[in-house]
């Protein structure tokens, strides 16, 4: 009976080892495929949908340089960058030196089969409490990410793949996140009352999500960035 | 009576106090632009404070010309009802106290006329203070901060529209707010006829205009549900209609729209009807009137 006991906790622990293992090489093997890339500039169309957000699509560039730079700025007009955004790069999520991860198991996500991975940050000073990855294991990408962090919420990233798959970049980026209240004074604004203020405030307090849509039209990778991009 | 309105407008012209106005105006758009100019980020940053921790707002770009403009005229169309109170008040009123309004009438016109003259004048004279207002606020802010995408902050929404969205919209907001100033001026000028000296329509105008801004938008139900939908001061801010872009089932501004242009009409209406009203009375009255002055 013992040994028997003994053979079960043997299996059991090697297994755990096995998948523990084999969950971090997945990682690895992403990173690796991420760390291909530099830097890029990238041109995208940037679609906000906030419910108290009322602004047009925006043409906007994405830049980002190694570890951690990312930028989005709006050549034509102004644009409301939701803070957390930077974590639209993966790379970002993964430059984290010392992480544990967990196997989750596998899911469906659009049909695709993927496999699910919690990353646990070992610093305690970092921002990210949990990233939770939906890893494509034949192509070695992540199609879907939810990251927690202590100061700015919850995000959620869905990734879309198509010509810049090989570097890990993707096509379409759909980036949702947790919004706060906006509310202005009466006494300030002098709001001309047509009859919908009140609707308006009511629905505001309804949707407390956020979502950011991101099409990518170009990539340009490892061409080298001036630092000046970022300030 | 071409040559009476000349006549007219002269009159309000050779008059000192109506420069008060001119210079009043261009003493507080310079002051804020200036003001702006320095601190306008941590103004914007007041205004938004409430969006601070979900969004990076470019405060900086946000602060161009269009928005000062915007701004401007939040503050300066509750303060310029006042300055065209100061001409239209004294209109009538002014002569009577000077005892020329008898020697008026002996002139070979009739009394309406006579009025709906007067009438113009105030009504150019307030046109003239707008456009000088629309050349400081507009024109100058431009120049100095550049142009950009107007971010418009309502109560429950922030707004953004296209640079190249924006002109039209000050057009017709200027526009509206022309109409706007007209049933002030034509509130000033009703109490006008009615008065023997130009303190009394003046104090009374801008008395009217303050309390019944203060029941406009003190928000308590048995006002708002009454009284309220029928103040000419709720309709005089049909001008920031235009500046509520209307934005798709996605939250996406669409280029040239308006978020509510029956409610624009309609306040639009009403305030033609208190023009037709206001002077309409006030001919009505002066028609009857003993003038003994």
């Amino acid at each position: 009976m013992r040994k028997f006991i003994f053979l079960i906790i043997f299996i059991f622990q090697s297994s755990f080892y096995t998948f523990a293992q084999d969950v971090n090489s997945l990682v690895q093997k992403v990173k690796e495929k991420l760390a291909l890339v530099n830097d890029y500039e990238a041109s995208g169309r940037m679609k906000t949908n906030v419910v108290f957000l009322k602004v047009p699509i925006a043409t906007v560039k994405i830049y980002f340089k190694k570890p951690n730079r990312l930028k989005i700025k709006n050549e034509k007009g102004i644009s409301f960058i939701p803070k957390g955004a930077i974590t639209i790069n993966m790379n970002n999520i993964l430059s984290v030196s010392s992480f544990t991860a967990i196997d989750a198991g596998l899911v469906k996500l659009d049909n695709i089969s993927v496999r699910v991975v919690k990353l646990l940050p070992q610093d305690d000073t970092s921002d990210v409490v949990l990233s939770t990855l939906y890893i494509d294991e034949t192509n070695l990408v992540i199609r879907k990410a939810r990251t927690t962090t202590k100061d700015n919420g919850t995000f959620e990233l869905d990734m879309s793949y198509g010509k810049y798959t090989e570097y890990g970049l993707p096509d379409k980026v759909i980036f949702t996140f947790n919004t706060k209240d906006y509310k202005m004074p009466k006494g300030v604004t002098f709001d001309f009352d047509d009859g919908d203020a009140q609707k308006k405030a009511e629905e505001n307090m309804k949707n407390r999500k956020g979502k950011v849509e991101i099409d990518y039209t170009q990539y340009s990778i490892n061409k080298g960035l001036s630092d000046a991009v970022f300030k | 009576m071409w040559k009476l309105l000349q006549f007219e407008v002269f009159k309000i012209f050779k008059k000192p106090r109506t420069y008060i106005a001119f210079a009043a105006i261009a003493a507080i758009v310079l002051l804020i632009q200036v003001a702006l100019l320095i601190n306008g980020k941590e103004y914007v940053k007041f205004m938004l404070s409430s969006l601070d921790d979900t969004l990076d707002i470019p405060y900086t770009q946000i602060r161009n010309g269009y928005w000062i403009c915007f701004a401007m005229l939040n503050l300066l169309l509750i303060h310029v009802p006042i300055l065209v109170a100061l001409v239209s008040g004294d209109i009538i009123a002014g002569e009577a106290n000077m005892g020329t309004l008898r020697l008026l009438m002996t002139k070979p016109i009739s009394r309406a006329e006579m009025m709906l003259t007067k009438f113009l004048a105030c009504v150019i004279y307030t046109i003239m203070l707008l456009i000088w207002m629309t050349f400081l606020s507009l024109v100058i802010s431009v120049v100095l901060f550049g142009t950009n995408d107007l971010v418009v902050a309502k109560e429950a929404e922030l707004l953004q529209i296209e640079k190249v969205d924006v002109l039209w919209r000050y057009i017709a907001a200027f526009g509206f707010a022309t109409v706007a100033l007209i049933v002030v001026a034509a509130l000033s000028f009703l109490l006008s006829a009615i008065s023997e000296n130009s303190i009394g329509p003046i104090v009374a105008t801008v008395s009217i205009i303050i309390v019944f801004t203060i029941m406009s938008e003190m928000r308590i139900p048995i006002y708002d549900n009454t009284v309220k939908p029928y103040l000419f001061t709720t309709h005089m801010l049909g001008w920031k209609g235009f500046f509520y872009i209307k934005a798709d089932e996605d939250g996406q501004t669409i280029r040239g729209s308006i978020q509510n242009l029956p409610a624009i009409m309609k306040s639009l209406a009403i305030l033609g009807g208190y023009i037709v009203l206001f002077v309409g009375s006030a001919i009505f009255i002066f028609k009857r009137k003993d003038i003994l002055s």
